[in-house]
C-alpha cells in the first residue's frame, strides 16, 4: 500500500524541499499520521488542532476535493494521488 | 487583468499569470473563478485550482503573478491577503476598480506575512493602466498591456 503525496513549494520545509513524497494509510488521516512521523509538522500544516482539514488548505485524492468525498475520513487505495495545495484566497 | 477586474466589478476578480519556472517572467494570463463571488472576498475554485496548477507542473511552469481586484478599497494588500498569502515567489499584483475611470495597479511580494512594494513597468499599450505605483526596490517586474495573445 503506498500513495504518492504532492506537497506545495510553501510546505517543503517539511519535506526537506522533496515535491512528491510516498506515504501509507487506509484513510486520509492515516496518511497524515503516517507522513508525519518521517516530516515533522507536515500534518499540523493541514489538520487543525480539532482534527479538522483546515479550510484554507485544499487537499485532493485524484481529482476530487476530499470535502466533497468524505474529508479526512475518505478512503484510500494503493496508487492513489493526493494532492496538498493551499488555497488562494484573500479579501 | 484590468479588463478582467473591470468585467468582474463590483465583485472581486482574481487570477494568475503563468510562465516558465524561474525565470519571473509571466507570460500566460489565466483568469479564475472567484467561487465566492463576492466584493470583499475571493477564492479561486478549488477544483479550477488543481486543473491549472498541475498544468503548470506537467508544463514546468509557476504561478508569476497572483493577482486580484479591490473593489472599494485601494490596491494594497489587506489583512486577510496577507494571512492566505501562500505563494512565497509569486508577484501578489493588486488592482483597485474604485474609480470607474481610472484603474490602479500596484505589484507586491507576500513572505511570511511581510509586504514588499515592488515596481511596475509598463509596456505595450500604456493607456491600458491610467496610473502605476513606481517602487524603489532592486528589481523590477515588467507587465506586458498589449492585447492578450
Amino acid at each position: 500500500m503506498s500513495v504518492e503525496v504532492r506537497i506545495p513549494t510553501i510546505l517543503r520545509t517539511h519535506t526537506g524541499g522533496e515535491k512528491i513524497v510516498k506515504g501509507d494509510g487506509d484513510t486520509l488521516s492515516a496518511l497524515f499520521a503516517d507522513l508525519d512521523t518521517r516530516h515533522n509538522g507536515l500534518s499540523g500544516r493541514v489538520i487543525t488542532g480539532e482534527g479538522a482539514l483546515h479550510r484554507f488548505v485544499n487537499v485532493y485524492v485524484n481529482d476530487e476535493d476530499v470535502r466533497f468525498t468524505g474529508g479526512l475520513d475518505t478512503a484510500l487505495n494503493d496508487g492513489d494521488s493526493v494532492t496538498i495545495l493551499p488555497a488562494v484566497a484573500g479579501g | 487583468m484590468v479588463a478582467h477586474a473591470r468585467r468582474d466589478h463590483p465583485d472581486e476578480a482574481c487570477g494568475i499569470i503563468a510562465g516558465p519556472a524561474g525565470s519571473d517572467s509571466p507570460e500566460r494570463l489565466v483568469e479564475m473563478i472567484n467561487a465566492e463571488r463576492s466584493p470583499t472576498f475571493y477564492r479561486f475554485d478549488s477544483a479550477e485550482q488543481l486543473a491549472v496548477w498541475r498544468w503548470m507542473d506537467d508544463h514546468d511552469e509557476e504561478p508569476v503573478v497572483i493577482y486580484h481586484s479591490h473593489t472599494a478599497t485601494e490596491a494594497y494588500p489587506s489583512r486577510t491577503d496577507v494571512k492566505f498569502a501562500s505563494e512565497p515567489n509569486a508577484h501578489y499584483v493588486l488592482i483597485s476598480t474604485r474609480e470607474p475611470e481610472t484603474a490602479m495597479v500596484r505589484s507586491f511580494r507576500i513572505v511570511d506575512g511581510e509586504i514588499t512594494e515592488e515596481p511596475v513597468e509598463l509596456t505595450g499599450d500604456e493607456l491600458a493602466v491610467q496610473t502605476y505605483k513606481i517602487g524603489h526596490t532592486p528589481t523590477s517586474i515588467v507587465y506586458d498591456c498589449a492585447e492578450p495573445r
